[in-house]
């Protein structure tokens, strides 16, 4: 292969895309770790994505503030979470049936809702300024590519960090852990099980819901139904693979935003492959690794179960 | 996970069920859960300003009522009971085998290409058959990892089947694009088998007979699960799994080849939705059946009698929504709305009656302790 390929624009081109496509992976990945430490398997996240991009791009459409629709979008995805809140935390149904329900319902009713509000015209939102960081941004390739990005990208990656030490350093990150690993400990110690539950499911909503509106008014710019495109599932895979460690998820979302992206920046430099090749190389990264390294998944142990005080 | 979520003890597990009467009563229990979805959407029809039994009569009427609508729904019944049966194998041995759209393309991409050319060197029956086993062979050979994986390691089959599934989808797509690739037509997809070659219908009727074979898959199913060693093992062990061990099962030999047998039912019915329906595969062609089923399945109890219907239900309103929302101008993923509401109306009265069972049982135990408490007071 010609060295010269690659360039500093592939790999400017590469960054920017494993960013665009990697930061709702690494939101809603962060927001499905939350919830699984507390023991609740968010089969729905990309439901909750899906409604948090609708209601993020119409928002942010009819104000014309990406703010005021990145927060439509959190709140969008703390509502769609109240149902496995009520229906798996309260009530103690199955997950996974009600996480397929939410996947379902809100497939549904985003596409509906989209066709009945936008069946004739297209708005499209206007490009989100960027802000490049001084000092950082000077820095070849990396600086213009990942040191000049829209507000929200830094605070999101300042989430990193913010969930790790939410979750290992303080008391209510502790008490969402103990309520996946040992609720009846939890339990015992005076703390209710069903409102540590009940807080890490709103947190998933909120992450998974900005992850969705990110997608809509940053990455798009426009609400198309089914717009996901199965991301809310690779999240899943990627917060299961990243045992409850925010860094990790992080290297998770980069490995796959990568992957998403480096067929578009390979065509820039006028390589065609498949991208159905690509996609597939963090899968088969994932596979072969935990088929020679097999371990314990290290999933909480009260992951999907429900919590009835007394029972054992 | 499993044996609180199957609501089911050991001795449930291992008692034989009377199949008309447990399977009727899980119908009966079930139908209200699909009235007030049906009712609930209704209302959203009618908020988006659409006549909600305009709606639902045009679901009905080219879903079911009309002959040629009902033949439909029974065509798209074929794969759905199959795949059907292939969940409700692994959900009985407490595995979540949520990868069936991938094992689905997977094996529809390898009949579909592997079709035109084998019709075209032996006798089209033979080729039909070599097909179908095919289709299954391929779904069983994509659950190999994830179950030896579970088996052996204990790793958790809903990552690495999910994982499976992306990996089977994109693989389909690579292989249409790649080997399979037809030069006759102008999108991606395999070779056309030419329409004669395809399964044969029922007499005086255009539905192939793949309906056939799905009932008798289920038939079959049900009879393993019910009447033989090997059922009784797999729901010893979705049941609970310890006690699978010291009952002396072989754990690791019943995952891995209940999960096969899983994937292959799934891959055959892809195998009979392209040799019924199709004769080609298209790139990026998704029916999605998957993750519905996974759900109906899932509610019905895995009973193969609940299943039935519950599934024919939904090939209605598949087939007759299709034409109900074209005519009312709504996209047709107001169909995914409407079975996302069913499901939860579902979860929602189940919560409603083991309530009620729990409450009534408390009422008769305070009842007894009045009693003898009263008894100790006149007697004592």
């Amino acid at each position: 292969m010609d060295s010269s390929v690659f360039t500093t624009d592939f790999f400017a081109a590469l960054i920017t895309g494993a960013i665009l496509a990697g930061m709702p992976l690494l939101l809603a990945a962060l927001g499905e770790t939350i919830s699984e430490q507390a023991g609740l398997l968010d089969i729905g996240l990309e439901g909750t994505m899906l409604l948090g991009a609708y209601m993020g791009f119409v928002v942010a459409n009819s104000t014309g503030s990406s703010w005021i629709g990145f927060l439509a979008a959190i709140v969008a995805g703390m509502a769609v979470n109240m149902l496995m809140v009520v229906f798996c935390v309260y009530m103690g149904r199955d997950q996974i049936v009600v996480g397929i329900a939410i996947l379902l319902a809100m497939e549904g009713l985003t596409s509906l809702l989209h066709a009945a509000q936008f069946g004739e015209s297209y708005p499209r939102l206007d490009a989100v300024p960027s802000y490049a960081i001084p000092g950082l941004s000077k820095i070849p390739v990396l600086g213009p590519s990942a040191f000049t990005q829209p507000l929200i990208v830094y605070i999101m990656f300042a989430l990193i960090f913010l969930v790790g030490w939410f979750l290992y350093k303080t008391n209510l990150g502790l008490n969402i852990r103990a309520a996946g690993w040992k609720p009846v400990a939890l339990d015992n110690a005076g703390v209710d099980v069903l409102r540590i539950r009940t807080i890490a499911s709103l947190m998933t909503g909120a992450l998974a819901g900005l992850g969705g509106g990110y997608m809509a008014i940053i990455t798009a710019g426009i609400f198309v139904p089914f717009m996901t495109g199965g991301l809310g599932f690779i999240a899943i895979v990627i917060a299961m693979l990243g045992r409850g460690r925010p860094v990790w998820v992080f290297v998770g979302s980069l490995l796959f935003g990568i992957a998403l992206s480096i067929a578009t920046a390979l065509q820039l430099v006028g390589i065609n492959i498949s991208t159905d090749v690509v996609q597939m190389l963090p899968f088969v990264t994932v596979m072969i690794a935990l088929a020679l390294f097999a371990r314990r998944s290290y999933l909480p142990a009260a992951l999907a179960t429900p919590f009835v005080r007394g029972q054992r | 996970m499993n044996d609180i979520a199957n609501g089911v003890t050991l001795t449930d597990a291992v008692r034989v069920p009377s199949v008309w009467e447990r399977g009727g009563k899980t119908f009966w229990r079930s139908a209200a859960p699909v009235v007030y979805g049906l009712l609930a959407g209704g209302v959203l029809l009618l908020l988006l300003g659409k006549n909600p039994a305009a709606f639902y009569w045009t679901t009905l009427e080219s879903g079911l009522l009309t002959w040629s609508g009902l033949m439909q729904t029974i065509i798209r019944l074929a794969p759905l009971l199959l795949m059907s049966a292939g969940f409700i194998v692994a959900f009985q041995a407490g595995l979540w085998n949520i990868g069936g759209d991938g094992q689905f393309l997977l094996a529809a991409a390898m009949v579909g290409g592997l079709g035109a050319y084998m019709m075209g060197v032996m006798p089209s029956v033979i080729a039909l058959v070599l097909l179908c086993i095919i289709g299954f062979v391929v779904g069983a050979a994509w659950t190999v990892v994830p179950s030896v994986l579970k088996a052996y390691y204990g790793m958790n089959e809903i990552i690495t089947s999910l994982m499976m599934a992306y990996l089977g989808i994109n693989l389909a797509n690579l292989l249409i694009k790649g080997p399979f690739l037809t030069d006759q037509a102008y999108v991606p997809q395999t070779n056309v088998i030419p329409f004669n070659f395809l399964m044969p219908y029922l007499p005086g009727t255009r539905i192939h007979v793949g309906i056939i074979i799905a009932l008798v898959v289920l038939a079959v199913v049900h009879y393993i699960q019910t009447r033989t060693g090997y059922g009784l093992r797999l729901r010893v062990l979705g049941a609970n799994p310890k006690a699978a061990v010291h009952a002396g099962i072989s754990v690791k030999r019943d995952i891995i080849t209940s999960f096969a047998l899983s994937g292959g039912l799934i891959g055959l019915a892809a195998a009979v939705e392209i040799l019924g329906v199709w004769g080609y595969v298209r790139a990026d062609w998704n029916p999605a059946f998957g993750m519905t089923l996974f759900a109906i399945v899932f509610l019905a109890g895995l009973d193969v009698m609940v299943v039935i219907p519950f599934v024919f239900f939904f090939a209605v309103i598949q087939i007759g929504g299709h034409e109900a929302a074209r005519q009312a101008g709504l996209p047709n993923d107001f169909l995914l709305l409407l079975v996302g509401l069913i499901l939860f109306f579902m979860v929602l009265t189940e919560w409603a009656r083991i309530r009620n069972r729990f409450s009534r049982r408390r009422r008769k135990q305070q009842a007894q302790a009045g009693a003898q408490a009263e008894d100790v007071v006149t007697n004592g």
